[in-house]
């Protein structure tokens, strides 16, 4: 029932939140003193030709009526056309959101399965050698800037040690594309070779992306670990002989997840954000990489296309977090 | 008060006394490491509980109550605590010579259960009732002890649930299979403990230990929760080691009362001669505390003293009118002055005497 309310509420207010984001990415695009027509209407272009090419893509316009026809068309389904390829933004989004998705589900599952139980370990061997390894480890993920450390891989992994490709996410055409993903559509066709090289190019940028994730992941866990060892509840299910194992692994740890299930949805956020970096530095042909592309030649529609989907996928991912988070913690949701 | 469901019919006046020792503790002594220094928590203590006996452990917050509780289970926090001597005797075998694995595998929850203080806190949140039933089912039913006829798993279940249903109506849970199905958020306090005693109750122990189980209770529902608790004990010959800071409760339900002061255990009696005659300076001292309308309310004058340093010899003579030089020396070992009552003074008040 509490779910259903949640769902609702969230819903409601999916549309008002993104009018929003639009509002404000919309004024940082537009007072920036960059001028994309003259770009597109290239150096050679006398000043008519740059003020008639102004008036056709309406930015002639004051900027309240530029956001209002923008806002109006987005209502329709209308993201506009790119300053300089003219192509669809929707268009563009759709082909490249695969690409990101792939990469961030995959840091994502990377650092929930191993940032779960080594939060837990860390947490019942508290101020052994394990704990204090993962505490400089997980600091350092916090602190350590994500394209230095692309940059590091790199150099090591496939400059140093030849293991991986510097960049891209696939050498050649790949497989058929079903679902978008190259390591799911890999699959689907049983091209192993195929699959070995998606896994090949992917694994540094979402390693990249993992390390900080996964410092989190392994700090809230710890701590939800803790707080449940200390409770009521372990002392009972302790005093009642209940095996160890059980009471770590079951007990301690479905409760310690009621926290670490809201960071994970957050961190997808962060992850979103990180990509921008990440794909720039690995080549990585995403939302990202775009996103770069597009501050840097001022694009404004690509921008604005790109906060909406990133915004959009944020709001939602986050829905599902707490319809998890309501199947975790009954008190939530009932 | 003839019941329905045991064989024993027993009468609240003259209470069933073990006869042989179902648990013996014998020089126990616990530290606790505090920022302050070490406590030594409990001080040499003696606690006896007979087969079948309903033992009160009685004595203000911060006595050692809940500490000998835990070292009797073997649940002491094991990052603070040490014990640092004595011993603990269950059915004639030494406790703290098994391993934690052996204790939790085959005493805790089997042989010895717990019924918590704090029913709100003590059940898993995020899990249903029924759900941490069966988990303790699972481990802990009695079809699984050695002596008794192998059955397969899902009969076993299907006789297990049969148990646990008929056991919540005994505890005066109405709907028992719906209530199985809530979260323990669903349910009132008193309904929490009721179930929790069901619980301890299930495995068929020969030893209960409820620890302040009323405590968190609405003061209405703690007289319901401890009879029931009295006369299902009798009821399944279980042996019961309540302890409490309330001597009223105490007299209420036990057969022998023990008290504890700072650490050490004073005296122990039937309830009967507890009340009536007591022997040891601190009980009577505790007992002429007792709100009464003639009286009014008089406390014990001086303060409980801090278990980092505590008084040598018997820890309450600070406060002890007849202390004497002897008092602050050493700590007088037990005097038996009638059956089953011991008391650790070297002044006691002998029996006639008052």
């Amino acid at each position: 029932m509490k779910l259903l309310v949640l769902v609702l509420n969230r819903t409601f207010w999916f549309f008002p939140t993104l009018l929003g984001l639009l509002v404000i990415t919309f004024t940082i695009s537009h007072v920036i003193p960059a001028d994309p027509v003259a770009f597109v209407a290239g150096d050679n272009a006398t000043t008519e030709q740059v003020e008639a090419l102004r008036k056709q893509l309406g930015l002639d316009q004051p900027m309240h009526v530029q956001l209002y026809r923008y806002v109006l068309g987005v209502a329709q389904g209308d993201l506009g056309v790119s300053l300089y390829t003219l192509r669809p933004i929707a268009e563009d989004i759709a082909s490249r959101l695969p690409a990101t998705l792939e990469l961030t589900l995959f840091a994502v599952l990377l650092s929930t399965l191993t940032g779960i139980p080594l939060g837990v370990l860390s947490a019942v061997h508290r101020n052994s050698v394990l704990d204090h390894v993962l505490r400089v480890f997980t600091v350092s993920g916090l602190a350590i800037a994500s394209f230095w450390l692309a940059i590091l891989l790199q150099l090591l992994f496939a400059m140093r040690l030849g293991w991986t490709p510097l960049q891209g996410r696939i050498d050649g055409f790949g497989p058929d594309t079903v679902t978008g993903f190259m390591i799911v559509d890999s699959l689907i066709a049983w091209d192993l070779e195929s699959l070995g090289d998606a896994l090949a190019h992917i694994v540094l940028p979402a390693l990249t992306l993992t390390f900080p994730a996964m410092a989190t992941i392994v700090r809230f866990t710890r701590a939800g670990v803790l707080d449940a060892i200390n409770s009521n509840y372990v002392l009972y299910e302790q005093a009642m002989g209940f095996p160890r194992r059980a009471i770590v692994w079951k007990y301690v740890l479905r409760n310690a997840l009621i926290g670490t299930v809201t960071q994970i949805g957050l961190i997808f956020g962060i992850l979103i954000a990180g990509a921008v970096v990440v794909e720039a530095v690995f080549d990585w042909p995403g939302l990202g990489l775009y996103a770069v592309q597009s501050i840097l030649q001022s694009d404004y529609n690509a921008i604005m296309g790109f906060t909406l989907a990133s915004g959009a996928l944020f709001i939602v991912i986050n829905l599902l977090v707490d319809i998890i988070h309501g199947f975790i913690d009954p008190r939530e949701s009932r | 008060m003839t019941t329905e469901h045991g064989p024993s019919v027993t009468t609240t006046t003259t209470p069933r006394r073990g006869t042989r020792a179902l648990l013996e503790v014998r020089d126990l002594e616990v530290s606790f490491a505090t920022d302050g220094g070490v406590a030594r928590v409990l001080d040499r203590v003696d606690l006896r509980i007979g087969e079948g006996e309903i033992v009160g452990l009685v004595g203000e917050s911060g006595c050692g109550k809940t500490t000998l509780a835990r070292a009797i289970l073997g649940v002491l926090p094991t990052n603070s605590a040490r014990v640092g001597g004595g011993s603990i005797h269950f059915q004639g075998e030494s406790l703290l010579d098994k391993e934690p694995d052996t204790l939790a595998r085959e005493v805790r929850g089997r042989e010895i259960t717990f019924v918590p203080q704090d029913p709100f806190g003590s059940f898993n949140p995020v899990f249903t009732v029924g759900a941490q039933i069966r988990d303790l089912m699972r481990w802990k039913s009695p079809a699984l002890r050695g002596d008794r006829p192998p059955m397969g798993r899902r009969e076993r279940q299907r006789a297990d649930h049969a148990r646990v249903v008929e056991l919540l109506r005994t505890v005066q849970i109405p709907q028992p299979e719906q209530a199985l199905a809530k979260y323990p958020h669903e349910l009132s306090g008193g309904q929490r403990q009721r179930i929790m005693i069901a619980m301890a109750l299930l495995p068929e122990p020969k030893l209960i230990i409820a620890d302040e189980p009323t405590t968190a209770l609405d003061v209405t529902i703690q007289a319901q929760i401890l009879k029931l608790l009295r006369r299902l004990a009798e009821d399944h010959g279980v042996a019961v080691l309540f302890t409490t800071h309330d001597l009223g409760t105490a007299y209420e339900i036990c057969d022998r009362v023990t008290v504890m002061y700072a650490g050490q255990e004073m005296e122990s009696a039937t309830s009967e001669a507890f009340f009536n005659h007591p022997a040891h300076p601190y009980t009577r001292k505790l007992l002429d505390s007792l709100p009464s309308r003639d009286r009014g309310l008089r406390g014990i004058p001086g303060e409980i003293p801090a278990l980092v340093k505590p008084p040598p010899g018997c820890r309450f003579h600070p406060r002890c009118d007849r202390a004497t030089e002897r008092c602050a020396r050493e700590r007088p070992s037990t005097e038996t002055l009638g059956h089953a009552h011991g008391v650790r003074c070297f002044h006691p008040t002998r029996p006639g005497a008052s």
